[in-house]
């Protein structure tokens, strides 16, 4: 199998299986009792958060593991309204999990330019016109196209004209692949997940940084200081933490070959399939996992059906509860039209990729798309 | 063995179909269409159905695909339906369906992804004459026939087209299905319109998209007799609401004429025509006229006729048929081809 599906979710590397496993078979302790056993899963989990502290540049004070990403962000935007009230503001390239709790609460969903990147200008002649916005979310990179959002300018702009609205970042797709304690230094919350880069699947964090208005919004025992209740997930947040590990002593090299891996699969396609177009602008700042491309007179559910035939994993837009693929939000903000858009795949890659694979893939999606072509109406 | 992609929708037919296709040696793929992004009986854009078909493809042990062609739906099954209501026409929005999306949408993709054929759970047969042509024939258990809905199906799909359940009676479909442990084995049938929920009702679904209009009910005299809520869901020969104050004799809907919001009602025998006109006939497999049996609704009887020109006459006066209704002729149990009343 071929798998260019990491932006979905990326295969758990084995040292973190390792990592996990004695919590699962030797030690049954909830980290808030008293004994022995108890303080053992505290000291693993207090191990993780300073694992995650470090990897996003926060203190480990601020990190509160939640169940993943969605969790994350919806309690970032609920958490501050919950204490602060005000109108939330985020823009439509945003994943579901920031749009759905934004419009919710009667926030605002502002435009983006071509690139699906959010723009300084909307974003301050809102913040100007409108009263009381107390938080923006922007994430760090898309998860469909990988395209980077100007996060340290928009802290700038809150912190000179708007010191009064809170800055949130969807930082689960760039956590792999940019330096998240310098990039996202001015966000006052930033959510992340560990399945995107090399962890279990149901652990996350949210790093609420310090001063910022917060209420929990998942109630009970008060674990995670008051922020979120419920016993934590010992053995994935301990996966978690080496996963955040990892990236630390490897994100540079990681990046350095997957660009190149990419460039390579992107080029190649472009030159080998006629009427063949990047999704994004060439020349847009983004991560280096994600190859986004569009294939004219192509359905991309059909062409997703031909790669699986021959053994490739990849996706189009965003899936829906029913597992039917559905034209992209994010393209749709993008200002894509709906016949290319409908034509397009996402290829990520990730820490498994291998040159086979890219091989692999160049030799199949031209073929496949040929064939689609043959019989398109 | 050929490829076949199967067309499953959750149901217990699909279901069957799938088994027995792959019980010949097949290689089969279950594929289900994201069809309705709405509200539905099943639950939003009908997910439990998707997941029923999904479960029964695990138990089969062949892979499962979605396929969403809900853009597709909207703009030739549902918009259409909502615009011929608002025309006053009696619209069939399965056989659009049938038409537009199984039968030429997914029909297309399963020979651009290269299968050789197309199976559905339909009750109905394809019968291969010794010259190589087919046609449509009714199920065996012509309680559950569908072949009225297949009436568009000519010989290019029908070439590449399996019918599987089409020689076994509901029952025996279930017993299968029991028998092969199949989740879906007492699921019941789906009913109606799937856009269409029962809570709410087609009335409920016309009125978000379209103004209805309320008219008035007059009688073969032109004197007005009563009123109606909406003249755009009255259909010609209907009687439910038709009773006028007073007036002790069945009175049906004998004409609906939307522009002037005004329903014409009479007795029985106003509705009996002669003829009726039809248009966009399609063939099984070359245009036919001469003598016929002509069915007018899903579960209708076959009536006797001559078909000329575009116009069906009928051996003995019959009732008008709704605008917008689709007309079948048959020769014995064989779908020779059909239209639209108009």
């Amino acid at each position: 199998m071929t798998y260019l599906d990491h932006a979905a979710s990326t295969p758990t590397r084995p040292e973190v299986v390792e990592a996990m496993m004695p919590w699962f078979t030797q030690h049954p302790g909830n980290p808030s009792g008293a004994h022995q056993q108890a303080r053992e899963a505290r000291r693993a989990v207090d191990e993780a958060r300073d694992a995650v502290a470090a990897l996003v540049g926060a203190d480990s004070s601020e990190v509160v593991f939640t169940s993943g990403g969605t969790e994350a962000d919806n309690l970032a935007i609920d958490g501050v309204l919950r204490s602060k009230g005000g109108t939330p503001i985020c823009s439509a390239t945003e994943h579901p999990a920031v749009l759905e709790p934004v419009r919710d609460s009667g926030g605002i969903v502002v435009p983006t330019d071509e690139a699906g990147q959010i723009s300084l200008e909307a974003l301050a002649e809102t913040l100007n016109s409108i009263d009381n916005i107390s938080l923006i979310s922007a994430m760090t990179a898309n998860n469909e196209t990988g395209v980077i959002n100007p996060i340290t300018d928009i802290a700038e702009l809150l912190e000179e004209r708007f010191p009064s609205t809170y800055l949130h970042t969807d930082a689960v797709q760039a956590t792999a692949w940019m330096d998240l304690a310098k990039y996202c230094e001015g966000a006052h919350l930033i959510s992340i997940t560990g399945h995107k880069f090399g962890g279990p699947k149901g652990a996350g964090a949210l790093i609420i940084k310090k001063g910022v208005p917060f209420l929990a919004t998942q109630r009970g025992g008060g674990q995670e200081r008051e922020r979120r209740s419920g016993t934590q997930n010992v053995p994935a947040i301990v996966g978690l933490g080496k996963a955040a590990q990892i990236m630390m002593s490897e994100r540079e090299i990681l990046s350095a070959r997957v660009t190149d891996l990419r460039n390579q699969l992107e080029e190649k396609l472009i030159a080998l399939i006629p009427d063949t177009f990047r999704t994004l602008p060439a020349e847009s700042n983004r991560t280096p996992q994600i190859a986004h491309l569009c294939f004219k007179d192509v359905e991309s559910e059909s062409l997703l059906f031909l790669l699986e035939q021959e053994g490739i994993a990849a996706s189009a837009a965003s899936s829906c509860a029913s597992g039917a693929q559905q034209v992209s939000h994010v393209l749709q903000a993008m200002g894509i039209d709906y016949e290319k858009a409908s034509g397009s795949i996402r290829l990520s890659l990730g820490w498994t990729t291998t040159e086979e694979e890219i091989n692999h893939a160049l030799n199949v999606i031209p073929q496949a798309v040929t064939q689609l072509r043959e019989y398109s109406k | 063995m050929s490829k076949v992609m199967v067309a499953m929708s959750g149901g217990v037919d699909s279901s069957v179909a799938a088994a027995l296709m792959l019980e010949q040696g097949h290689e089969v793929v279950g594929v289900t269409l994201r069809l309705w992004g709405g509200e539905s009986d099943s639950g939003c854009c009908a997910i439990s159905d998707v997941d029923d078909a999904r479960r029964v493809c695990d138990e089969l042990k062949i892979d499962h695909h979605v396929f969403n062609m809900s853009d597709e739906f909207d703009n030739h099954v549902v918009n259409p339906y909502v615009s011929s209501h608002a025309a006053g026409l009696t619209p069939n929005p399965c056989i659009e369906c049938n038409r537009h999306i199984k039968f030429d949408l997914l029909h297309h993709r399963v020979q651009a992804l290269g299968f050789d054929r197309l199976a559905t759970g339909h009750h109905a047969r394809i019968i291969t004459q010794p010259d190589g042509t087919h046609y449509l024939a009714r199920a065996i258990d012509t309680s559950k026939d569908q072949s009225y809905v297949l009436y568009m199906l000519d010989q290019k799909k029908l070439a590449i087209l399996d019918l599987p359940i089409g020689d076994l009676t509901k029952e025996q479909v279930r017993d299968l299905a029991t028998k092969l442990n199949l989740r879906t084995a007492t699921k019941p049938d789906s009913q109606d319109v799937c856009f269409i929920t029962r809570e709410h009702g087609r009335n409920d679904f016309l009125r978000k998209r379209i103004p209805l209009t309320p008219g008035r009910v007059i009688d073969t005299t032109g004197a007005e007799v009563g009123s109606v809520e909406a003249v755009e869901m009255v259909t010609i020969g209907q009687r439910k609401g038709m009773a006028t104050a007073g007036g002790t004799d069945p009175r049906y809907a004998i004409d609906v004429d939307v522009p002037n919001a005004t329903v014409t009602v009479g007795k029985p025998e106003d509705l009996l025509v002669d003829s009726m006109p039809v248009k966009d006939c399609v063939w099984a497999n070359q245009p036919t006229s001469g003598s016929v049996l002509v069915q007018i609704s899903a579960h209708g009887k076959p009536m006797e006729a001559t078909l000329k020109d575009n116009n069906v006459y009928w051996a003995e006066p019959q009732r008008r048929v709704a605008p917008g209704q689709a007309v079948v002729f048959y020769s014995d149990n064989k779908v020779l081809g059909g239209g639209m009343a108009c």
